[in-house]
C-alpha cells in the first residue's frame, strides 16, 4: 500500500493508505481526528470543512494521493494553535460567547468556514457583507443560522 | 372559559410520592458513597380533567393534552433515577432521556444544580443507556423530557443536599437549621465549613434511607431562569464532542466502517449478489452480506465501502410503492377525506383544501450505530430516543433474549423525531451478525432523503362560516399517510400493540395523538378536527413524527383561512386573532410579537408582513415575519441554492411556562423557525416512479444561510405557571403558518400546496438509483478558498 506523508496541526503524519481514499476517511477512520464530520461525501453539506495551507477545503471531496508532503492540513482540532497564546481560537472565543451549537455536529465546519471567510474577506480589505454570510454553503439542521451570523461578525473583530 | 393550566395550578395536584404542598419522599442509597434517588414518576401531573369547571365548547387538548398523556405513561414506572456525590463533591447523573442538540443535558444540570446549591459546571449529566425496567419512561419526544423529568430530579437533589447537611452537622457539631452552603462547601455559623467531597464520604449510610425533603420555591431560584450555555459547548467548537461515528478503535476494538446498498426503489429488498467475489477483493473491504434491508459492506475506511456499494450489482425486489407518484398519493388522499359536516352556504363560507407534500426528517448525522455481536450477546451504540425499544428490535431481529441485548446511548447530532426509531441499530445488528464482526454502520447521505423517514404526506381541508358578523363554525378535515408510531412509548409492549398487522392499532394511536395535540384555540362557534389515515399506506412509507407532528400542517391550514376569515370580517389579522382567541396566554405572546416585530408598518409592494399563533406543550407562540417577494429577490442567484421568497426579519415571542434556561429556550425557538421556514417555502420531497428523487442537500433545499432572516429575535415571556413546558417542538408551527401567511399578504394569494415551490421546475438533475450512492469527487482543491 502507497504510503502518504503531509502535515496535520503542525506535526508531519505518514499513512499507508490507497492514493483514492478521500483525505476526510484518511483523517477520521486511519488517523483517528474525527474532528471533522461526514454530513454528505460530495462536497455539499461542508461539515467535513477544514483549512489546507490556510484557505478552507472539504477532505471529502480530495483524494489523499492529491497532496503532498509539505501540504499543510488544519482540522477543528489544530485550529487554536494557529494563533498566538494557549486559548482557543477567536472565532471559537465567538461561538461559545453566542451559544451558537445546538447538536454540534455541523459546527466543526462551519468554524473552519467561517475563519477562511474572514481571512479572504480581510485580505481584500473590506468588511464582511449580508451577501458574503449568505454564500456560506455548510448545513446546520438544527437551524443555528442566525447565531452563526452574529459570531462571525463577533469573531472577525477579534481576529 | 380557557383554561391555559395559568390558574388553579397547585391546588389539583395529589399524587403518589406527595405528601403536602412541597414535600417529597425519596432515598438515601445504602453503601458505599453518596447515592440518591427519586421516583422517575414523582411529580409527574397531568392534568386530571375530572373535577375541573368544564368550559362550554373544549377541545380535548385544552383539558388534557399529549404532554399529560405522556406524562401519565410514566406513572407506573417503579425505576428509581440517582444521582451520586463523588468524592471531589461533583454531582454526576445519568439522564434516562437523549440529547440531539435540544439542550436537555445542560438544563438537567442546572435543575441538579439550583437544587443541590453546587456551580452547573460541577453537575455532570450523561446519558443512561437502556434500562427496562424504566418501562414507559426512557423515551424522548413531544417535547416532554423537562416536563415529566423536572420534580423527579429536583427531589433527588434536595434529598442529595439534606443527606450531605445531615452529615455535616454530625461532623461540624452543628444544627443543621444552622448550616448554609456556597458552592458546594457547606459553612456552620462560626465559619466551619466542610465540602461536599469529604461530607459525601461520610453520609453514606449501609441501608437504604427513605427521607423526606421540601423543594426550593421558585423566588429562592438563582439558576434555573438565568442564560445559561450549553456546558457540551467548548467540546463541540474544539471538535472533541464525540458522536457515535466519532468512537474508535479505542473504543469499539475492531467495529469497521460498514454501509449498505439499497434498493432503486423505495423499500425495495435484495434477492442475490451477481459479483460477490469482486467486490470481496476490493481494496480495504472485509466482508459482504445481504441483510433485510439491502446489502451490507464492511471495510476499513468508509469511502472503501461507498466504492463497493457502487461497485455492487445486486438483483432486487420491487419497492413498496413501485411506479407511484406524488399526484397519485395525493388523488388516495382526497378520495380517503372525511367528509365536512356544515354545508357549503354561498358567501358566508371561507374554504381551503391544502397540501403539504413529503419531507426528509433526517438529521445532519446520518442514522448510524455500532453493533458488536457475538457468542450469544449483542451491544449497541447508537444516538437511540427509544433505547428500551431499540434493545427489544435487535434482540428480535437476532433471536436473542432482550436481556442478552445491551444499548448504550451516545448524543446524537440532531434528530428532529428521526431517533425514535432504530433503524440503524438494527442494521447493524443484522450486519455485526452476519459477519461475525463488530460495525460501525453508518447511512449514506443519498439513503437519508431516499429511503429514511419522512414527514408524511397530508392534505387539509378548512371550511369556516361566517354569519352576523362572527364566525360560527370551523371545520378541519387533515388526512394523511399513516405516521408510524411503531416506537410506542418507547416500550416493547405499546411498541407491539401499535405494530399489529392490520395496522388498525396504529391508527388509534395516531388519531389519539392527533385528538391529544390539536387544538383550534379560537371562539369560532362549532370547531371539529379530524384526522384520518388510511393504514393502505401503513407500510409502504418510512415515516416518523417530525418534529411537531402534525402541527405545522394544521396549523398553517388553520392561520392562512384565520387571515381570510379577518379580511373577511375587515379585520386587521392581529386585531381579529385578539378578538376570537380563548387565552390568555396566547393573546399575550400574540400582543408582544405585534409590538416587537411592528406589526402593520408600511411595507413596499410585493413584500407583506405575516402573523402567525399557536399553542400546544403547555405553552403557547406567536411569530411575525416580513417576506420580501419582489421579483428580484426572488430571483437573486447563488451557485447550486434554491433562493427565492425572502423572509429578511422575524420576531418569535414564547410563553413556555418556567423557564429552566432562557438562552436554550432562544436556541430551540430559533432552530424550530429554520424548520418552519423551510417547511413553507422550499423543503419537500418528489415521488416519482417508486421513488423519492432528492439525494443531497443541495437537493433538498432545507434552510440555508442564503435563506436565513437578517433579523431573528426571540423573546422568552416570564411566566406566571410554576413548572416548565416543553421547547423543542414548540417554535415550529406558528413559524411555518406565519411564513406563509406572509407570502399570501405579499403575492395576494393563498398558497395552497407546501413546500411553495413543489411544483416549480426541478432545481437539480435527479441523481441515478443505480448505483444508490454518488461518487465521492475528486475535485475538491478546485474550490479552495
Amino acid at each position: 500500500m502507497p504510503k502518504h506523508t503531509f502535515q496535520l496541526n503542525g506535526e508531519t503524519v505518514t499513512v499507508d493508505v490507497e492514493d483514492d481514499v478521500r483525505i476526510l476517511w484518511v483523517l477520521r477512520d486511519v488517523l483517528g481526528v474525527t474532528g471533522p464530520k461526514y454530513g454528505c461525501g460530495i462536497n455539499v453539506c461542508k461539515a467535513c470543512t477544514s483549512h489546507i495551507n490556510g484557505k478552507a477545503f472539504n477532505p471529502c471531496a480530495v483524494p489523499v494521493g492529491a497532496i503532498g508532503p509539505d501540504d499543510e492540513i488544519t482540522t477543528i482540532e489544530g485550529l487554536a494553535d494557529t494563533v498566538p497564546g494557549d486559548g482557543l481560537h477567536p472565532m471559537q472565543d465567538a461561538w461559545l460567547d453566542h451559544d451558537v451549537a445546538q447538536c454540534g455536529y455541523c459546527q466543526p465546519g462551519q468554524i473552519m468556514a467561517a475563519v477562511a471567510l474572514v481571512d479572504r474577506v480581510r485580505a481584500e480589505n473590506r468588511a464582511i457583507t449580508e451577501d458574503d454570510l449568505d454564500s456560506i454553503r455548510n448545513v446546520c439542521r438544527c437551524g443555528t443560522y442566525p447565531r452563526i451570523r452574529e459570531a462571525i461578525r463577533a469573531g472577525a473583530e477579534r481576529m | 372559559m380557557s383554561h391555559d393550566q395559568t390558574t388553579d395550578q397547585g391546588q389539583r395536584r395529589q399524587r403518589a410520592g406527595r405528601l403536602s404542598r412541597r414535600s417529597f419522599v425519596g432515598y438515601v442509597m445504602g453503601g458505599t458513597g453518596l447515592v440518591v434517588a427519586a421516583d422517575l414518576a414523582l411529580g409527574a401531573a397531568p392534568a386530571q380533567a375530572a373535577g375541573l369547571p368544564i368550559p362550554s365548547v373544549p377541545q380535548v387538548p385544552e383539558l388534557y393534552d399529549l404532554n399529560d398523556f405522556l406524562t401519565h405513561c410514566t406513572l407506573p414506572t417503579s425505576g428509581l433515577i440517582a444521582i451520586h456525590v463523588d468524592e471531589q463533591g461533583d454531582a454526576h447523573f445519568a439522564l434516562p432521556r437523549m440529547e440531539v442538540g435540544q439542550g436537555i443535558t445542560t438544563s438537567t444540570a442546572m435543575i441538579i444544580a439550583e437544587e443541590l446549591d453546587l456551580p452547573v459546571e460541577r453537575v455532570h449529566v450523561t446519558l443512561a443507556p437502556a434500562r427496562k425496567e424504566l418501562l414507559f419512561n426512557q423515551l424522548t419526544g413531544g417535547s416532554n423530557t423537562t416536563i415529566s423529568t423536572y420534580t423527579p430530579i429536583r427531589v433527588a437533589a434536595a434529598v442529595a443536599r439534606k443527606a450531605l447537611l445531615d452529615a455535616a452537622a454530625i461532623e461540624l457539631g452543628a444544627l443543621v437549621t444552622t448550616l448554609r452552603v456556597k458552592g458546594g462547601v457547606i459553612f456552620d455559623l462560626l465559619g466551619n465549613s466542610l465540602s461536599y467531597g469529604d461530607a459525601a464520604a461520610l453520609a453514606a449510610p449501609a441501608t437504604t434511607q427513605r427521607v423526606e425533603v421540601e423543594l426550593k420555591t421558585l423566588s429562592e431560584h438563582k439558576v434555573v431562569g438565568t442564560p445559561q450555555r450549553r456546558l457540551d459547548a467548548r467540546d463541540a467548537v474544539t471538535g472533541r464532542k464525540k458522536f457515535a461515528m466519532d468512537l474508535t478503535d479505542a473504543d469499539v476494538p475492531g467495529a469497521l466502517p460498514t454501509m449498505v446498498c439499497r434498493a432503486p426503489d423505495l423499500n425495495g429488498t435484495p434477492v442475490a449478489i451477481r459479483n460477490r467475489a469482486a467486490v470481496e477483493a476490493m481494496p480495504g473491504v472485509t466482508h459482504v452480506a445481504i441483510i433485510p434491508t439491502g446489502v451490507a459492506v464492511r471495510a476499513r475506511t468508509f469511502g472503501q465501502c461507498i466504492d463497493a456499494v457502487r461497485a455492487l450489482d445486486v438483483e432486487w425486489k420491487g419497492g413498496t410503492v413501485a411506479g407511484k407518484s406524488s399526484a397519485d398519493i395525493l388523488t388516495e388522499l382526497r378520495a380517503a377525506q372525511l367528509p365536512l359536516a356544515v354545508p357549503k352556504l354561498g358567501a358566508t363560507t371561507v374554504e381551503g383544501d391544502f397540501v403539504f407534500h413529503f419531507r426528509s426528517g433526517s438529521a445532519l448525522e446520518p442514522n448510524c450505530a455500532i453493533a458488536d455481536v457475538r457468542d450469544g450477546t449483542a451491544t449497541i451504540w447508537g444516538g437511540l430516543k427509544s433505547p428500551i425499544d431499540a434493545q427489544s428490535k435487535v434482540a428480535k431481529a437476532l433471536g436473542l433474549p432482550q436481556a442478552k441485548v445491551s444499548v448504550n446511548v451516545v448524543q446524537g447530532g440532531g434528530s428532529f423525531g428521526r431517533k425514535l426509531f432504530s433503524d440503524a441499530a438494527i442494521e447493524a445488528a443484522h450486519a455485526s451478525k452476519a459477519f461475525g464482526a463488530p460495525v460501525k454502520l453508518m447511512w449514506h447521505r443519498a439513503d437519508e432523503p431516499r429511503q429514511g423517514r419522512v414527514h408524511p404526506m397530508a392534505t387539509s381541508r378548512v371550511r369556516a362560516t361566517v354569519l352576523l358578523g362572527s364566525v360560527i363554525s370551523f371545520e378541519q378535515r387533515h388526512t394523511s399517510v399513516s405516521t408510524d408510531f411503531t416506537h410506542g412509548l418507547g416500550e416493547r409492549l405499546t411498541a407491539e400493540v401499535a405494530a399489529l398487522p392490520t395496522g388498525l392499532a396504529n391508527l388509534g394511536f395516531s388519531e389519539t395523538i392527533f385528538l391529544l395535540s390539536q387544538e383550534l384555540p379560537y371562539n369560532f362557534g362549532v370547531v371539529t378536527q379530524l384526522l384520518n389515515e388510511s393504514n393502505r399506506d401503513f407500510d409502504r412509507f418510512n415515516t416518523s413524527s417530525v418534529r411537531n407532528i402534525y402541527s405545522p400542517d394544521v396549523r398553517t391550514a388553520n392561520e392562512l383561512i384565520v387571515d381570510q376569515l379577518a379580511a373577511r370580517l375587515k379585520l386587521d389579522p392581529v386585531a381579529f386573532r385578539l378578538k376570537y382567541l380563548k387565552s390568555g396566554i396566547v393573546k399575550n405572546v400574540l400582543r408582544k410579537a405585534a409590538e416587537l416585530g411592528e406589526w402593520g408598518k408600511q411595507m413596499p409592494a410585493g413584500t407583506a408582513q405575516g402573523i402567525a399563533i399557536h399553542k400546544e406543550y403547555k405553552g403557547a407562540t406567536a411569530v411575525v415575519v416580513e417576506i420580501d417577494c419582489r421579483p428580484e429577490t426572488v430571483g437573486r442567484k447563488v451557485r447550486d441554492a434554491v433562493t427565492g421568497p425572502r423572509v429578511t426579519r422575524a420576531t418569535m415571542v414564547v410563553d413556555c411556562g418556567l423557564v429552566i434556561n432562557p438562552l436554550g429556550v432562544q436556541a430551540q425557538m430559533m432552530g424550530g423557525f429554520s424548520d418552519g421556514l423551510a417547511q413553507a417555502l422550499s423543503y419537500g420531497n418528489h415521488l416519482v416512479d417508486g421513488h423519492f428523487l432528492e439525494a443531497s442537500w443541495d437537493n433538498s433545499a432545507y434552510t440555508r444561510q442564503w435563506n436565513t432572516p437578517f433579523d431573528f429575535h426571540c423573546e422568552v415571556l416570564d411566566s406566571d405557571r410554576e413548572e416548565p413546558g416543553g421547547i423543542g417542538e414548540a417554535g415550529v408551527a406558528a413559524s411555518m403558518a406565519a411564513v406563509a401567511c406572509a407570502y399570501a399578504r405579499a403575492t395576494g394569494t393563498m398558497p395552497t400546496e407546501f413546500p411553495i415551490n413543489f411544483r416549480a421546475p426541478l432545481h437539480f438533475e435527479p441523481k441515478p438509483f443505480v448505483p444508490p450512492v454518488p461518487a465521492s469527487p475528486t475535485n475538491g482543491l478546485d474550490f479552495v478558498s
